[in-house]
C-alpha cells in the first residue's frame, strides 16, 4: 500500500506518481479537485479521501477499484471500458458517459445525464446504481447496459428529474419507485419490473446495499418500473433518401 | 389506378449493335438495373439507376451509355424539378430527406476566384526538378521560447507533433461509412507517402493497427470504439466536433451496415443501430473541451497531438480562436461543401459557410492574438486539386485533409447514392461481393500516384513564384489576387484584387 499526501500538488504530478507507482495499491489523502485522478489505470486499486475533480476515471480499463469516500464531481468514468469506480457519496454530472464495461457505484444522488449513452459490447455490460436519485436526462442515448436508480431516501416518490431515458435505443433503466416519470418519452416501453427481471439484478443491488449499508430496499416487495427502447423504432421512418 | 410521380432521373440506353449479350451489366450492377426479360433479351429499369457508371466502365464492347432522362416539368425558374419531386417523396414518406457527398448547389467556390503569382525578372522563379524544394511539414505547437537549464544548455521540451512530407492528408470517413478495403488502400498509401489518413470514428480495424504511424484516430460524440489500445494506436487523436457537411448534427450508421467486423470495430452488437449524438454532451463550453483534451493528452501520457475537428460555421474565428486555448494542438476546419455518407439534405445544403473564408478569418484572428504558432490549422471540405492546395496554404492553413478527391482515386463516380449502401466500386458499401471489387493493392497504388502527381504540382507552382519551401507560403497571401470578388469578400480574404 502506497500513501500520497495530494495536497498541493497539481493533477499532472498527482497522476504522474499514480501512473508511475509501482504497488498496485495507492491510498490518496487530501485530494482538492484534482482532475484525471486514475484516467486509463489498469490493474490498480485507488482509495481516495477528499473530493476528487473532473473526468475521475475516465478512460478506465479492467482490474482497476476507485474508491471514493466523499462525493465526486462531473464526468466520473468518462468512456470508461471496464473496472470499478465506488462513490461513498454524492456526483456531479455526467457520470458514465459512453462508458462500455465496468460498474460505477454512487451511494447518494447523482446530477444531470448520469448514464448518458452507455453501451454494451458482448460480455461488457456497463452498470451503474445510484442509491438515491438522479437529476434530469438520465440514460439518454442509452444503447447498452443497466442503470439503476433506487431512491433509498425518496418514499417511493420517482427518483428521476425531467427526459429520463430519452433517445434511448438499447440498455435498460431500473426505477425503484411507485410512480413512473411524467415526462416519459413515446418511444420508451415502460412496465412493472417481472420477477425474472428483478432476479437478474437481485445480486448487484444485494451487494450495493451492503456495500452502502442501505436497509430499507427489498427487491420483493418494493415496486421497480423498467424501461427499454419501444418497439417502435423512432428512427426507421425518419430518412426518405434523394 | 397507380400514378407514379418518379420519373427516373437517367436512361441507361443499350447499343443493339455493339451489345453481346455477355451479361456482365446483370452482375456488375448492385441496384438491379439490368435484367433479362422472359425470353432473355437483355433490359434496363431506368428508376433504379444512380449513375455509378459501373456497367458503363465494365462493358467490354462500350455498348453502354447513361444519359439524363430528358423529361421536364413546365419550366419554371423558382421551381426546379428537384424541388418538385423532393415534395413527392416528402409528401409520400413523411421523412427527413437524406444526401450523401459534398452539397451540389450552385453556391461560389472562392478557389475559382483566386489567382496565384509567379516570378518574372525581380525574384527568380526555381525549377524543382532541379533545386531542393522542400514540402516537408510539421503539425502541432511550436513553442516561441527557448530554455535553457543551469549548465547553459537547452532543455529540448518538444511538444508531440505530426510529421508530413506532403502537406496533404486523407481525411476522416470511419470504417462504416466506406468498407475495409477502402480503408486499407488509405492506411498503406498513407504509408507510403509518408502522410497520414484519419480513421474516422468508428474504431480502427484490428488489421489496420500495424498502419498506427500513419493513423489519426478519431474520437467523436458516440465514442464508437474508443479504449486505451485504440488511443495509444495512432500518431495523434482528433476530437470531432462537428463536420462541414452537417454542422451541429450527429450521425447515424443504421444497423443494416453493422456487420460482424463493423461490430468488432465499433464494440457494439451485430445489426445494433450506432447514433452519434449531435454535441458531446461531457463538452457544453471551451473549458468543457480543454477537459477532453486533457482527458486524452492524460490517458496517453502526452505523447499524442490532439486535433480538434470543427465544421466552417459563422463566428469560426471565434470558435477556433477559444479551441486555440484549449490545449489542442491542431485545428482541422471542414468547409460546408465538404463531403458525406449520409447527411439531411437541408443542412447539407444550406448550413455552414465556405472553407476558403473560414480559413482565412481564422487566420488572421489567431495572429491578431498571438496565438497563430501554439496550434497548426489543418483544412477541408472541397480540395478538389493541388493549385486548391496552393491557395489554401497561402491563405494560412498549414495542410489540408482530402476526403472526395482520394475516393475519386480509388473509383469513386460520385453519383451521391453512398448512403442506399449498394457502392457499385466496392467503396462505401459492406456487402462483401461489392467490397471485394476494390483491391486494396491497386487502391494504394492510385491513392500513391495521386498525392506524388499532386506534390509535384505544388512544387512547381511554389517554384514559379521563387519560393522553395512550404513553410514561406503559409500565410503568404501576398501571392494570391482576387478576380471577380467585392471589396468585402477581398477584405474577409485578405487578399488583393487581380491587377492590383
Amino acid at each position: 500500500m502506497k500513501y500520497i499526501d495530494a495536497k498541493d500538488l497539481h493533477y499532472k504530478e498527482l497522476n504522474k506518481l499514480i501512473r508511475y507507482e509501482e504497488d498496485t495499491h495507492v491510498t490518496l489523502t487530501n485530494v482538492m479537485g484534482q482532475r484525471f485522478i486514475g484516467c486509463a489505470l489498469e490493474g490498480k486499486n485507488i482509495d481516495i479521501t477528499g473530493i476528487p475533480g473532473n473526468a475521475l476515471g475516465a478512460c478506465l480499463n479492467g482490474g482497476s477499484i476507485i474508491t471514493v469516500h466523499n462525493n465526486c464531481q462531473d464526468a466520473t468514468g468518462d468512456t470508461m471500458d471496464d473496472g470499478e469506480i465506488i462513490v461513498h457519496g454524492n456526483s456531479g454530472d455526467t457520470a458514465g458517459y459512453a462508458m462500455r464495461g465496468g460498474k460505477i457505484l454512487i451511494k447518494e444522488s447523482g446530477g444531470y445525464r448520469m448514464g448518458l449513452h452507455m453501451k454494451a459490447y458482448n460480455e461488457r455490460q456497463p452498470l451503474m446504481i445510484v442509491g438515491n436519485r438522479v437529476g434530469s436526462f438520465c440514460g439518454e442515448y442509452l444503447a447498452g447496459g443497466t442503470i439503476i436508480v433506487l431512491g433509498y431516501r425518496e418514499n417511493g416518490n420517482c427518483p428521476v428529474g425531467n427526459f429520463c431515458g430519452t433517445g434511448m435505443y438499447g440498455g435498460r433503466i431500473f426505477l425503484r419507485s411507485n410512480e413512473l416519470p411524467k415526462d416519459l418519452s413515446p418511444y420508451i416501453d415502460a412496465s412493472v419490473a417481472t420477477i425474472e427481471e428483478l432476479e437478474s439484478i437481485r445480486e448487484e443491488v444485494t451487494s450495493f446495499c451492503s456495500l452502502f449499508d442501505i436497509t430499507n430496499i427489498d427487491l420483493d416487495k418494493d415496486n421497480f418500473y423498467i424501461l427499454s427502447q419501444s418497439k417502435v423504432n423512432e428512427y426507421k421512418k425518419k430518412y426518405t433518401t434523394v | 389506378m397507380k400514378v407514379n410521380y418518379f420519373q427516373s432521373e437517367y436512361e441507361v440506353l443499350r447499343d443493339k449493335d455493339r451489345c453481346i449479350d455477355c451479361g456482365i451489366c446483370i452482375t456488375e450492377c448492385a441496384n438491379e438495373v439490368h435484367l433479362r426479360d422472359k425470353k432473355g433479351k437483355l433490359l434496363a429499369i431506368d428508376s433504379k439507376c444512380v449513375n455509378c457508371h459501373r456497367c458503363v466502365a465494365t462493358c467490354p464492347v462500350n455498348a453502354l451509355k447513361i444519359v439524363k432522362n430528358e423529361y421536364c416539368f413546365r419550366e419554371n425558374y423558382s421551381w426546379s424539378r428537384h424541388d418538385i419531386t423532393n415534395i413527392y417523396r416528402q409528401a409520400e414518406t413523411g421523412g427527413v430527406l437524406l444526401a450523401s457527398m459534398g452539397t451540389a448547389k450552385e453556391y461560389p467556390i472562392y478557389w475559382d476566384k483566386i489567382l496565384i503569382n509567379a516570378s518574372q525578372v525581380t525574384n527568380p522563379s526555381i525549377d524543382p526538378l532541379r533545386e531542393p524544394m522542400e514540402t516537408r511539414t510539421f503539425l502541432g505547437k511550436k513553442n516561441n521560447e527557448i530554455e535553457f537549464d543551469n549548465d547553459g544548455e537547452i532543455v529540448i521540451n518538444e511538444t508531440p507533433f505530426i510529421e508530413l512530407a506532403t502537406p496533404i492528408m486523407f481525411s476522416a470517413m470511419s470504417y462504416g461509412s466506406i468498407s475495409l478495403n477502402a480503408h486499407k488502400a488509405l492506411a498503406m498509401a498513407a504509408k507510403d507517402l509518408d502522410i497520414l489518413y484519419n480513421c474516422g470514428e468508428g474504431g480502427l480495424h484490428e488489421s489496420l493497427y500495424p498502419y498506427g504511424d500513419h493513423t489519426i484516430i478519431q474520437v467523436a460524440s458516440g465514442r464508437f470504439g474508443v479504449h486505451s489500445g485504440y488511443l495509444e494506436s495512432g500518431a495523434a487523436i482528433e476530437i470531432k466536433i462537428g463536420q462541414g457537411a452537417k454542422p451541429g448534427i450527429g450521425g447515424h450508421l443504421t444497423g443494416a451496415k453493422i456487420n460482424k467486423e463493423i461490430s468488432k470495430t465499433r464494440m457494439i452488437p451485430e445489426g445494433f443501430d450506432a447514433i452519434s449524438p449531435a454535441p458531446h454532451h461531457d463538452i457544453y463550453s471551451i473549458e468543457d473541451l480543454r477537459q477532453l483534451v486533457d482527458v486524452l493528452k492524460e490517458a496517453t501520457d502526452y505523447k499524442k497531438p490532439i486535433i480538434v475537428k470543427v465544421a466552417a460555421v459563422h463566428n469560426i474565428s471565434s470558435i477556433v480562436s477559444g479551441i486555440a486555448r484549449s490545449g489542442a494542438d491542431i485545428i482541422a476546419i471542414d468547409g460546408f461543401r465538404g463531403g458525406t455518407g449520409a447527411a439531411p439534405l437541408r443542412i447539407k445544403d444550406n448550413v455552414g459557410i465556405p472553407i476558403e473564408l473560414a480559413l482565412a478569418a481564422c487566420d488572421q484572428r489567431l495572429r491578431e492574438e498571438g496565438i497563430r504558432d501554439s496550434v497548426s490549422l489543418v483544412v477541408g471540405g472541397s480540395i478538389r486539386h493541388s493549385a486548391d492546395i496552393i491557395k489554401a496554404i497561402a491563405l494560412g492553413a498549414d495542410a489540408v485533409y482530402i476526403g472526395t478527391s482520394a475516393l475519386i482515386a480509388l473509383g469513386c463516380h460520385m453519383c451521391r447514392a453512398c448512403s442506399m449502401g449498394n457502392c457499385n466500386w466496392g467503396i462505401a458499401t459492406q456487402r462483401e461481393e461489392l467490397v471485394e471489387r476494390l483491391n486494396p493493392e491497386l487502391g494504394r497504388e492510385r491513392l500513391v500516384n495521386l498525392i506524388s502527381a499532386w506534390t509535384v504540382e505544388l512544387k512547381e507552382m511554389m517554384g514559379g513564384m521563387g519560393i522553395n519551401s512550404i513553410e514561406a507560403l503559409r500565410g503568404n497571401r501576398l501571392m494570391l489576387r482576387g478576380i471577380g470578388l467585392n471589396e468585402k469578400e477581398l477584405e474577409v480574404l485578405g487578399i488583393k484584387s487581380a491587377g492590383e
